[in-house]
């Protein structure tokens, strides 16, 4: 306990050993955990959160890299967060995400820090958004959070930040992708990277058609942005729209709005995640799982009957 | 929550060769192990990954002959910044009369061409005391 206390009075100081271990700690679900994140909450919240997604290999990383460059030139603090994916064999991960991050300043203040995604399938790890936390409270003004390459479903990086930037490629697909839902419709900004190849034009114009047709809905209508990240091409442009997304936020409360309906997923999400921990925890005590099975193997029950059943019992008493 | 053993990989250096650090971040990988790879990168910045990424384990591939000099300063690196703990293991083309020279320096390990990977596995894995 005095171990985690000091850890916890390190990281509000900004010390990068303490953050890194805090950060530790929380991901391998400590049972000190609720205590840190108790303590570390009210020191969030002053930082402004920037979430990079899009499919695998467009380009987050090298994005990220030339991003953070700015910023930190810009002489803000900076803390990244990148997710890649976990195996789903052997729970290991090859993180590869830092290879991008070159030819880093001693003067700037940056933080950069790797996750495993887990077995968690929203495009960020487990403890994505504690980490963010803790990193916030270390002092970082910026928070850049990485999702893991993404398909079309992979959306709670929308939960997690308050400008979301969606990066594809030429590649990316025809119009008929651009008319499907999902990952298009989180995006604040909207960038096309890689844009020094054929049929960049292409899929920004139809980025445009598909933003043209919800004319009148969008009371912020996301940039399609042209950028070439690993020639540092439309970088410049990219920054500025984050911060002109970033006012438009800070006008008549919708960033407090914004933030306020994150949190209050969240607040469902770990309400629900507690009632399954609870329950469970009283089911496994009285109902006997195997038996259940056997009967409806037997097919004297069905699997929905039986489990409205188990419910039942164990919330009567 | 298992504990997982989050290896640093670097390619040391100016190092070109790629295939066998490659390989070793591929089986540490499919052993379980969170391996953060770095590509090519000097001390300075291995340290500082390691510090970020609560590293217990810095793996460093060499094979250009930047052993003696490179490898020794990223102990002494992390010792300076605090991380007494990390392991730093070698690997590549090296030496064998180097090998000692580079543990008295506080190398943990080296492993040269040919080494079965179960060896680098358990190596890794039984330097890491679990806190």
């Amino acid at each position: 306990m005095a171990d985690i206390d000091k850890l916890i009075r390190e990281t509000l100081k900004g010390d990068k050993l303490a953050v890194s271990r805090l950060i530790s700690v929380v991901e391998r679900g400590h049972a000190q955990t609720p205590y840190i994140l108790e303590k570390i909450y009210p020191h969030s919240g002053n930082a402004y959160y920037i979430g990079v997604t899009g499919p695998p290999g467009s380009g987050k990383s090298t994005t990220v890299d030339r991003l953070v460059k700015m910023l930190c030139s810009n002489n803000y603090s900076v803390g990244v967060i990148a997710v890649d994916p976990c195996s789903p064999f052997s729970g290991g991960a090859l993180l590869g995400d830092r290879i991008r991050m070159n030819k880093r300043k001693s003067e700037w203040d940056v933080f950069f820090r790797s996750m495993s995604a887990g077995k968690i399938m929203g495009g960020l790890a487990r403890t994505t958004k504690e980490s963010s936390r803790i990193l916030d409270a270390s002092g970082k003004q910026i928070i850049v959070i990485e999702t893991v390459g993404v398909g079309q479903s992979e959306l709670d990086i929308a939960q997690a930040t308050d400008t979301v930037v969606v990066i594809l490629t030429p590649e990316s697909g025809d119009n008929v992708q651009l008319m499907k839902a999902g990952l298009l419709e989180i995006a604040d900004i909207f960038v096309v990277n890689k844009a020094d190849r054929p049929g960049a034009e292409n899929i920004s114009m139809s980025i445009e058609a598909m933003l043209d047709r919800q004319r009148g809905k969008l009371e912020w209508r996301p940039p399609v942005l042209l950028t070439s990240a690993s020639l540092g091409k439309g970088i410049e442009e990219l920054y500025a729209e984050i911060w002109r997304h970033a006012d438009y936020l800070r006008q008549d409360d919708k960033l407090k709005e914004r933030r306020k309906s994150q949190l209050k997923g969240e607040l469902k999400q770990r309400i629900e995640s507690e009632i399954v921990n609870t329950l469970w925890q009283k089911i496994r005590d009285d109902a006997d799982i195997d038996e259940l099975v056997n009967d409806i193997w037997e097919q004297k029950i069905d699997p929905q009957s039986a489990a409205g059943k188990v419910v039942r019992r164990c919330l009567k008493d | 929550m298992e504990r997982k053993i989050r290896v640093v990989m670097a390619k040391l250096g100016l190092d070109i060769h790629w295939r066998g650090v490659y390989l070793v971040s591929q089986f540490l990988k499919d052993a379980g192990m969170e391996v953060i790879y770095l590509g090519n990168k000097f001390p300075e910045q291995i340290v500082e990954a390691a510090i970020e990424e609560d590293a217990d384990v810095v793996g460093l591939s060499t094979l250009g002959g930047n052993h003696l000099t490179l490898g020794p300063k990223v102990v002494t690196l992390l010792k300076e910044k605090g991380l007494d703990k990390v392991k730093v293991f070698m690997g590549g083309v090296i030496p064998p009369k180097h090998i000692p020279l580079l543990k008295q320096q506080g190398i943990y390990e080296v492993y040269g061409p040919d080494t079965p990977m179960d060896v680098i596995i358990k190596g890794i894995s039984d330097s890491v005391t679990v806190h």
